[in-house]
């Protein structure tokens, strides 16, 4: 944080208009329920505005650039933001507590007494789910909440690196979900299908899955390459068609299971799957350890690598790198290969680690639409992708308990990450509700908008 | 679409020599015509394949012996596609590819409807247009919020949010209220409200509007999703049983044989859509409202010089768009079912291929929603006779259409030149 030549004061002036709007904004929004939302926010994001540097010159530093509109600042006040929401969704859709605003001007107490309760159950029970339950006995106990939510972590870190490198290479890949849809499909057939040793057959599986994926990149790259092609319309039309493909392969014989009438395949072979890590009880599976593996190759690619100059430079500019000899053609192409491989690879993580071990019509759940949020979020950086995905099964991870113990519906994570990525993408937002400083280092990029 | 497209190879797509785009489409349809009088033909059986102009057996009825049909709707799709490939004048063209287009359909159904099992080889064509305009109706409000938000340069992508949004608030304050009005009015808002988001974060905070619409579509998705289970659900007598609207029949209109009883015994969304094509479609290219819109979308800039507030004006389209949308969304909870989670269930991404593939203009969005109806329709029709035909590839078919219509395959598109692009006043 600290940065040597230090500008004391405030380090940019907003201008005037920024800084009205600033105040109306602010005074628009409730501010009731912030105390507990703060309670329930991962332990990874708190920030305490009190801690004091050894020196009063440096500790005023690091509070101007703490209230400056950096992205970790951001980030937190957007997921805050976001649960403020949230909450009051949690109270106007509980009648009861509904009932006690009734009255509020007679006994505000009871309302405010009712919805706090309410409220901090809800959240409390996302971060038990989700981090740490301090209830709970023993190791499997005690691990269960990060297992969970390292596994929904997993898939979450493929998708969202498909999607963040397409979009370093100035590409929209809209179809991560269709790529992993085609992804899980070969991976579960390889998984079933192929008589294989255990370790060679899950390679196999994987890279069935990868090709998958690769394959349903290659068509937009290939279009847009050629004819120009939008590659957003044609990755969401490829979603369709994807996953249409699964609803009949699913029933067609030789992958549909024989004991079954509905619509589910044969279970992916044991020697094909991915090992748990923590023994059998815990779900948590060598997947994780791939999407790390995944990411911090892909951070290689982007940043070390001719491919990923070549890529970041047609991403920033497409004639200029034309213009200095590189093919964008074939740069296009080889960015959607590579971003169907990953979302594919997330697919086969769907069916060979412990969500599901067969095909059904839902398997591969939200990963690929949730993969382009979790882009977003993680600043189309890999490891910020990964710290993104993070979050984001952490939310999932706990929304499951939050529904089971306090009867908040899952849907509620879909909100609050939706509204996450709302509130990073429009930086500005963020910094006038809290009246923000203008950061000096860090640039936010507001718009990646380049039309049809 | 041409605006992104890298202009080293957007080049080899200008038509040029021998193969122009007419001629390499001819060349496909003669294919297909080929494959039909083949494959088609062969597949028929000798049975009398009936369209019925009723929706039963009964009644009036067109027959043609199946394989005859086959055969011959295969030969005319065939040579509507030499005739485009020997060059025929450019005037034709739409014309021709039409014909030769139905023509292999008809010889798909001669064979489809001559080969199911005995009892069932018929075809009731009133059943087929009212489904066709039953399951287009969604697409046509969606892809027309489409136009609106489009044509002014605001890419929207959030229609499966807006159709999701109006659909719930339809429901929800239907059910409270027992008015179908105060529930199509919500409706209404309720797309709006997802319109609103769209328009503040798209045109106040720049935020790219192809991400801005998925977010928002997951918004609706969870939103909706979860006041559906701690609402509806859980009291579904006072919060999910909407009125619905009764089918208005049209007197006169509703005796012409086969239109009459499929389109005129609809209930109000189907008159509104129909409706809401024409008034839209003269309000763009007739008024000065229109002109300004369109200008807007092509080039703010030059707009802006002439005096158009660039930005009122795309807020206001936007807006409207939703509340086209959000009537859209009430065409399924007020008229048809009681909402369900997701119930709209992609149809807002077949609405945006509806109005990539018409074009972006209002008539071709009608067009091409009717295609995807029929798709649809005719999906549900081949599994009730017990097809070969996996209804998922049919289901496929609007999709697939799509990308060849965007690759340049079937005729370009293009979107207005300034969609997408935010407008900073500088």
């Amino acid at each position: 944080m600290s940065k040597p030549n230090p500008v004391s004061g405030s380090p940019d002036k907003e201008p005037a208009t920024e800084a009205q709007e600033a105040r109306s904004e602010a005074r628009a929004t409730p501010s009731a329920p912030a105390a507990d939302t703060e309670r329930a926010v991962p332990a990874t994001a708190t920030k305490q505005p009190a801690a004091e540097g050894p020196r009063p010159t440096l500790g005023r530093l690091f509070l101007d650039n703490l209230w400056a509109a950096n992205t970790v600042t951001v980030t937190v006040l957007a997921v805050l933001l976001a649960m403020l929401v949230g909450a009051v969704l949690i109270i106007v859709s509980d009648p009861e507590v509904l009932a006690t605003y009734s009255y509020i001007t007679a006994r505000p107490a009871d309302a405010l007494n009712a919805s706090w309760t309410v409220v901090s159950e809800a959240y409390a029970n996302l971060f038990k789910g989700a981090i740490f339950d301090p209830d709970a006995v023993g190791f499997t106990a005690a691990m269960g909440p990060i297992s969970e939510t390292l596994t929904y972590t997993a898939p979450l870190v493929f998708t969202g690196l498909a999607v963040a490198l397409a979009f370093r290479g100035g590409l929209f890949n809209i179809g991560a979900q269709g790529q992993a849809t085609i992804g899980v499909i070969l991976s579960a057939v390889a998984g079933f299908a192929l008589p294989l040793p255990p370790g060679v057959h899950l390679l196999v599986a994987l890279i069935a899955g990868a090709l998958g994926g690769a394959l349903w990149g290659f068509v937009p790259g290939i279009l847009k390459a050629r004819t120009g092609a939008h590659e957003v319309i044609n990755t969401i039309m490829l979603n369709y068609v994807a996953v249409y493909f699964l609803s009949w392969i699913i029933i067609q014989a030789g992958v549909q299971n024989p004991n079954r009438s509905d619509a589910i395949s044969k279970p992916v072979d044991s020697s094909a799957q991915l090992p748990r890590l923590l023994g059998d009880n815990l779900r948590v599976h060598a997947g994780i350890l791939v999407a790390v593996l995944a990411t911090w190759f892909i951070a290689w690619l982007l940043n070390r690598s001719t491919l990923g100059f070549e890529l970041r430079a047609v991403g920033e500019n497409p004639d200029a790198a034309r213009t200095a000899g590189i093919s964008v053609t074939k740069t296009y192409v080889l960015v959607m290969v590579i971003s169907g491989l990953l979302a594919g690879l997330g697919g086969s993580n769907m069916v060979l680690g412990s969500t599901a071990n067969a095909l059904t019509p839902l398997v591969i759940a939200q990963i690929g639409f949730d993969g382009i949020l979790v882009a977003l979020l993680g600043r189309v950086k890999p490891w910020g992708v990964l710290l993104a995905a993070l979050l984001f099964g952490a939310l999932q991870a706990g929304g499951n308990r939050m529904q089971s113990y306090s009867g908040i519906s899952l849907e509620l994570v879909t909100v609050l990450q939706a509204l996450i990525v709302i509130f990073i993408a429009a930086p500005a937002l963020v910094k006038a509700i809290f009246q923000l400083r203008a950061a000096r280092a860090a640039r936010l990029q507001t718009s990646l908008a380049k039309g049809w | 679409m041409s605006t992104t497209a890298v202009p080293e190879v957007a080049v080899t797509t200008v038509d040029e020599g021998f193969w122009t785009r007419a001629r390499k489409t001819g060349a496909v349809l003669l294919a297909l015509g080929l494959l039909a009088t083949g494959l088609f033909g062969a597949l028929a059986t000798g049975e009398q394949a009936r369209f019925t102009l009723s929706e039963t057996e009964g009644g009036a009825a067109l027959e043609i012996n199946g394989t005859v049909g086959a055969i011959l709707f295969g030969i005319i799709a065939a040579a509507a596609g030499a005739a485009l490939l020997a060059g025929l004048p450019k005037r034709w063209f739409t014309l021709v590819l039409g014909v030769g287009l139905v023509a292999f359909v008809l010889s798909f159904l001669c064979w489809q409807v001559s080969a199911a099992p005995e009892g069932r080889n018929f075809m009731p064509l009133v059943n087929i247009v009212r489904g066709t305009f039953i399951l287009a109706l969604p697409l046509i409000f969606g892809s027309l919020a489409g136009v609106l938000c489009e044509r002014s340069g605001v890419v929207n992508v959030a229609i499966e949010g807006q159709l999701l949004m109006g659909a719930f608030s339809g429901a929800l304050f239907g059910s409270i209220t027992g008015s179908v009005w105060v529930g199509l009015v919500a409706a209404a808002i309720g797309g709006a409200f997802i319109s609103l988001l769209l328009a503040v974060f798209a045109i106040r905070y720049l935020v790219d509007q192809v991400v801005m619409g998925i977010v928002l579509n997951l918004l609706a998705v969870g939103v909706t999703g979860f006041l559906y289970e701690r609402l509806m659900q859980t009291d579904a007598q006072k919060y999910n049983s909407a009125p619905r609207f009764s089918n208005w029949e049209i007197p006169l209109l509703k005796d012409i044989p086969l239109i009459g009883p499929a389109l005129f015994r609809g209930n109000i969304f189907l008159y509104l859509g129909l409706l809401l094509v024409l008034v839209i479609h003269i309000a763009l290219f007739r008024t000065r409202w229109g002109l300004r819109t369109r200008s807007v979308g092509e080039h703010p800039t030059a707009a802006d010089t002439l005096g158009v507030k660039v930005l009122r004006l795309r807020y206001r389209n936007v807006l409207m768009a939703g509340l086209v949308a959000g009537v859209g969304g009430a065409s399924y909870t007020l008229a048809l079912y009681s909402f369900t989670k997701n119930m709209i269930g992609g149809k807002g991404f077949i609405a945006l291929a509806a109005l990539i593939f018409g074009r972006w203009s209002p008539t071709g969005a009608l067009l091409a929603a009717l295609f995807f109806g029929f798709a649809d329709q005719l999906a549900t029709y081949l599994g009730a006779i017990g097809s070969s035909i996996p209804s998922q590839f049919l289901a496929m078919l609007p999709y697939l259409a799509t990308i060849l219509a965007v690759a340049g395959l079937v005729g370009r598109v293009r979107a207005p030149a300034a969609d997408g692009k935010p407008y900073i006043k500088g």
